[in-house]
């Protein structure tokens, strides 16, 4: 009994000594043997089990099987392709030019017919060109806020995150600035810059972003310490593909969501700021002021047309690009990607 | 909790000064105009002897802390062009009673409508109700309220049978009835919204089904155990919907022309008064500040589940 004793504690001495060896004195060429990036090979992927399973093309599938979003996004694609071609087609007018009849009078609140489609506004322009000219500015606002708070919200969003040294800054910082009603920075700033397209921009990416960052930063603060995130920390993977390719497609759902919501908020916040006398000039035509001054003569009933028409293309641009958000959010979301 | 009141209370005064120093010091940049009702009338002399007189051609630090020094006496300034030299607080005490009085019956009514809506969409899940419902929330989600609030002033005031005026009188009754079902309904949507979700969240808990085992009756079940569950994470949302009621007061009361403040907001940016848009920028700011102090504090005290003080998750 002793003596096996001994043999085993001789045993585990050795086996220590040798743990030691691997552990301490490894050179860096011994280590990069030990552990490597394993390589996709579909081949090798076969012999373990095989699963069709894509992210992209399930996502797809599911987006594709809700109709009303496919319908909506069959209207908004087209809705977009003509605002953008528009211009292009023949007999089309300038949306600032103020259309006189032969004898030179102005043709002033014509009710639409074949030659005006939507007919023209007090002044004589064409409200058929001033419409789809006000959509291109609207959806420009819309797009360019949208894509700022993506690109920011994302960034910011992942530092404040992923490094912790930076979380208790920002998350400090967010508190005060969060307390600050979004209105109330609109207003402010649309109140001392010059109106114009880039005021209404700016002001409006001065805070969209925040919202944002917040959702993207409790994202990665739930999931950046998983197991897998670990192994892979482990392993070595370098941080900037650890979030690119363990982090970030976690968000892609609620990415997908804040954009769809950021075009019609920013829409909807360009005819607020119109309407409180800070918007675009009546010669930049946008969905706002259009609204804006079909506001103003609305309780003529047969004027009432010069309000009806931007006010359909904007519910239906909001509208669709709502349903359309939440359909792909919840396509996006792997939860829903049933076989 | 009372660290945590603290704590939450030294943010929002911090937020405050952080906000009265930006717009303070952003102000200085308009265009002097904005002080002066007539202006044009005026020689370069004059209106360098009026800016000194208002202290405008200090360096900005003396300025921002003769500011502060005014706004702890409760001094908000004049307005220069609204109504020339009558104090600012004067013409809100004015305006206020009103805004106040419109929001906090919008909010009842919000409420009284809102939650019966979410609750009985969530019974009817999936029936018509239901789906009416989740209709008139996504299209009040998703059209801006500026444009919705249109189409309510628009065909509301053209109802068969109900004359419903198209401005605001506040001695007659009639008129209120548009402007306060406009700054609700947003409310409303929001709260049937999450009610409805969170009421279905409930119902696919055990709880329910072991309620529904022994036999209580479904109504039961819905009022005193799924609909009490179900309310306490809806407090959460009670500050945003107080911010999107003040918000929307600022279009609405300008629409119906509500002698209130929102009006009031609209009016003195159209006429360039800078003093009393500074003033009202800063008075918006610390009711909502305010407001979400109280949400943030009730929210404390409603749920004592919610560790106030984890690391994780803002707010």
């Amino acid at each position: 009994m002793g003596l096996f004793h001994k043999k085993s504690a001789q045993l585990g001495d050795s086996l220590n000594a040798a743990s030691a060896r691997t552990l301490d004195a490894l050179t860096p060429a011994e280590e990069s043997e030990l552990f490597t990036f394993a390589e996709y090979r579909p081949e090798d992927a076969e012999k373990t089990g095989f699963s069709g399973y894509s992210y992209w093309r399930s996502t797809l599938r599911v987006f594709t099987r809700n109709k009303m979003a496919m319908l909506l996004l069959g209207v908004i694609v087209a809705l977009l392709l003509f605002t953008f071609i528009q211009p292009y087609l023949p007999g089309q007018r300038d949306p600032v030019y103020i259309n006189n009849d032969e004898n030179g009078i102005q043709l002033i609140n014509l009710r639409p017919n074949g030659e005006y489609w939507f007919g023209t506004n007090s002044i004589g322009q064409d409200l058929w060109s001033r419409v789809w000219s006000g959509t291109r500015t609207s959806l420009f606002i819309g797009f360019s806020v949208a894509l700022w708070e993506v690109l920011v919200g994302i960034l910011i969003g992942v530092l404040w995150g992923y490094v912790r040294r930076l979380d208790f800054l920002f998350t400090e910082l967010y508190n005060i600035v969060d307390n600050i009603p979004q209105t109330i920075v609109l207003i402010l700033f649309s109140y001392i810059l010059r109106p114009g397209v880039g005021t209404l921009i700016f002001a409006m990416c001065l805070t969209g972003w925040l919202t944002m960052a917040r959702f993207v930063r409790n994202q990665i603060v739930i999931i950046r310490d998983r197991d897998y995130n670990l192994a892979s920390r482990c392993l070595g993977t370098p941080t900037r593909r650890i979030i690119v390719r363990n982090l970030l497609p976690y968000l892609v759902s609620v990415i997908m969501m804040r954009v769809a919501m950021a075009v019609p908020l920013a829409i909807g916040n360009e005819v607020f700021v119109t309407y409180i006398g800070l918007g675009l000039p009546v010669s930049t035509p946008s969905l706002g002021n259009l609204i804006n001054q079909g506001r103003m003569i609305m309780m003529n009933p047969s004027l009432q047309y010069q309000l009806v028409f931007p006010t359909v293309v904007l519910c239906v641009i909001t509208v669709s690009f709502y349903i359309i958000g939440n359909a792909f959010a919840d396509a996006a979301d792997p939860k829903n990607h049933v076989f | 909790m009372l660290v945590y009141s603290a704590k939450r209370l030294v943010r929002s005064l911090l937020t405050l000064i952080v906000i009265i120093t930006v717009v303070f010091s952003l102000l200085r940049l308009m265009p002097v105009e904005g002080y002066f009702s007539n202006f044009e009338k005026m020689s370069e002399a004059q209106i360098q002897n009026g800016l000194r007189q208002m202290g405008l051609l200090d360096p900005l630090p003396v300025q921002l802390l003769g500011f502060f020094r005014q706004l702890v006496r409760g001094d908000l300034g004049v307005s220069n062009i609204y109504r020339m030299n009558v104090p600012i607080t004067q013409i809100v005490a004015e305006k206020a009673p009103v805004s106040m009085l419109m929001g906090g019956m919008a909010l009842c009514l919000s409420l009284v409508l809102g939650l019966p809506l979410g609750a009985a969409m969530a019974r009817g899940k999936g029936r018509w109700l239901d789906k009416c419902g989740t209709a008139f929330v996504v299209l009040v989600q998703a059209v801006p309220s500026a444009v919705y609030y249109l189409i309510i002033q628009l065909y509301g005031t053209q109802l068969p049978g109900l004359p419903l005026p198209m401005l605001f009188r506040a001695e007659n009754p009639l008129s209120w009835i548009l402007p306060t079902f406009s700054l609700a309904i947003g409310n409303i949507a929001y709260y049937a919204m999450w009610l409805r979700r969170f009421m279905v969240d409930e119902m696919n808990k055990d709880y329910v089904t072991l309620a529904r085992a022994k036999g209580v009756s479904s109504k039961r079940i819905i009022r005193s155990h799924i609909f009490r569950n179900a309310f306490v994470p809806l407090v959460q949302y009670l500050p945003t919907s107080f911010l999107i009621t003040l918000m929307g007061s600022i279009y609405v009361e300008s629409l119906y022309s509500v002698p209130g403040m929102g009006g009031l907001l609209v009016d003195v940016i159209q006429r360039q008064d800078n003093t009393v848009v500074q003033a009202l920028v800063l008075i918006y700011a610390s009711i909502s500040i305010v407001g979400l102090l109280i949400g943030d504090l009730l929210m404390a005290v409603v749920d004592p589940r919610i560790s106030l003080n984890k690391k994780e998750g803002a707010r």
